[in-house]
């Protein structure tokens, strides 16, 4: 059973219809690619994943929750269904270890101890381990993206929500966090993420789903899609990109 | 028989302060937990709490805090609540210090931005985890210098309750002036007490500001 499956979404802001009519089905341990240009409702599309934005009609079901907006309903579905942003989003009055242990002991009511046990393993995951003591205002962007990941794997989440993590570091920052996602994609985490990473989506995403005016334009295997564009916008958008 | 401003006098200056302390302490703790409930509803999720928490921000700056002390005095007395005079006051100046208080934390409150929300609702934290873990430890920082700088009105503005009878400074200062027809002598003892008050705290505000203003810089 596919672990997302998202039929006929359909999302406004005001008068303006984001999505649709969008529907997308995601298996255990794929990685995709959303990708589009600005205003194509991709990072939308995300946020409704988690359901930081609710929808107007549609379904979604995603890590074995259908999507309902009790605060409760909400919060089950958070434990399973991480999200990591732009702008990291880092709390700056806590240190990095604070950052990272704070969910699995508020949320899921562990041990402060069991808490800090986790949020170390998922430190040295991201390389940060020797960064536990430090605050967010002293560290690179990059290393804040890291460990907002940190933080969010930390509730051991089934699905990974990346909303263009990577868009405002520069490009040796945007490295090392690239790696620290391929490692999380090798392990067999299933993740979604809206990037303009070209060359990751084609490396690391299993699938690429490219989004145009509010639906998914054209989907496949990352190989065959960038291979062979079957649509003329896409075709635009990736002579666009390289 | 007129008097000398002496040490005797000095020193009902002196205890009379302890009335304007009290006041003030007691203003500021009550109108503090108050401030907090208005600041909380202010920003609540619920429309029609917001709005009442707004209007009541807006009455109660826009009532003199001597009105306020005349309803609860006056007022509560005539509906069957004797309060002594004291109480009435600090009443009075405890919805006055409500007043200002909800309306500085509510733009506290309100400054840390929208994505520390995102973040800690995405991590399953509940509303309440969220206000006592993420937000409400950071509007502190954000919160400080100007709620040290209400404070120092609030010492000044206990002033006004001599009218209804207590002996606190401004009123104790008056009651040594007429045995002594000393007003200098007298009223500037008296401004140097409220200044002795008052400047620890005004400093204490700066100290905040400037650190809050490193903090940010950093």
């Amino acid at each position: 059973m596919p672990i997302v499956q998202v039929e006929d979404l359909r999302k406004s802001f005001g008068p303006l219809e984001v999505l649709k009519g969008v529907s997308l089905t995601v298996e255990r341990g794929q990685v995709v690619a959303l990708l589009g240009r600005s205003g194509s409702g991709k990072s939308t599309l995300l946020r409704c994943l988690n359901g930081l934005e609710q929808i107007k009609s549609g379904r979604i079901e995603i890590a074995g929750h259908k999507m309902s907006y009790s605060a409760a309903a909400l919060r089950d579905l958070r434990k399973d269904v991480g999200i990591v942003f732009q702008s990291f989003n880092l709390f700056p009055h806590m240190s990095v270890l604070q950052n990272v242990a704070l969910a699995p002991r508020l949320s899921k009511g562990l041990q402060k101890s069991e808490a800090e046990g986790i949020a170390l393993e998922m430190l040295s995951k991201v390389g940060l381990l020797e960064k536990q003591g430090a605050y967010p205002d002293q560290l690179s962007g990059g290393q804040q993206q890291r460990v907002a990941i940190a933080r969010s794997l930390a509730m051991q989440p089934k699905v990974m929500l990346f909303d263009e993590v990577t868009s405002s570091l520069d490009p040796e920052l945007t490295q090392e966090v690239l790696v620290v996602m391929e490692r999380l994609a090798a392990d067999g985490m299933t993740m979604l993420l809206v990037t303009h990473e070209m060359e990751f989506a084609r490396k690391v995403a299993t699938t690429t789903v490219f989004m145009h005016q509010g639906l998914v334009h054209e989907a496949g295997s990352s190989n065959a899609i960038f291979a062979e564009p079957q649509t003329k916008e896409f075709r635009q958008f990736l002579g666009n990109a390289a | 028989m007129i008097r000398d401003f002496g040490l005797q006098e000095f020193w009902f200056l002196i205890t009379a302060t302890r009335w304007t302390l009290v006041l003030t302490i007691a203003a500021s703790i009550l109108g503090g937990i108050l401030g907090l409930i208005v600041a909380l509803a202010r920003v609540s999720v619920f429309p029609w709490l917001r709005a009442t928490a707004a209007a009541y921000i807006t009455v109660v700056q826009g009532i003199p805090a001597l009105i306020l002390l005349f309803l609860s005095y006056y007022g509560l007395s005539k509906a069957g609540y004797d309060l002594s005079p004291i109480v009435a006051a600090s009443i009075s100046l405890s919805i006055y210090a409500s007043g200002y208080l909800g309306d500085i934390w509510r733009g506290a409150i309100q400054s840390v931005p929208l994505q520390q929300w995102e973040a800690s609702t995405s991590l399953a934290l509940t509303r309440g985890q969220q206000y006592r873990h993420i937000i409400l430890p950071q509007s502190i920082r954000i919160a400080l210098p100007p709620t040290v700088g209400f404070l120092v009105q609030l010492v000044k503005n206990t002033s006004v309750v001599s009218i209804v009878g207590v002996v606190e400074l401004a009123r104790s200062g008056q009651l040594i002036n007429n045995a002594t027809f000393q007003p200098f002598r007298v009223f500037i003892v008296v401004a140097t007490i409220y200044f002795a008050i008052c400047y620890p705290l005004s400093v204490a505000s700066k100290h905040f500001e400037v650190k809050f203003n490193a903090y940010r810089a950093s």
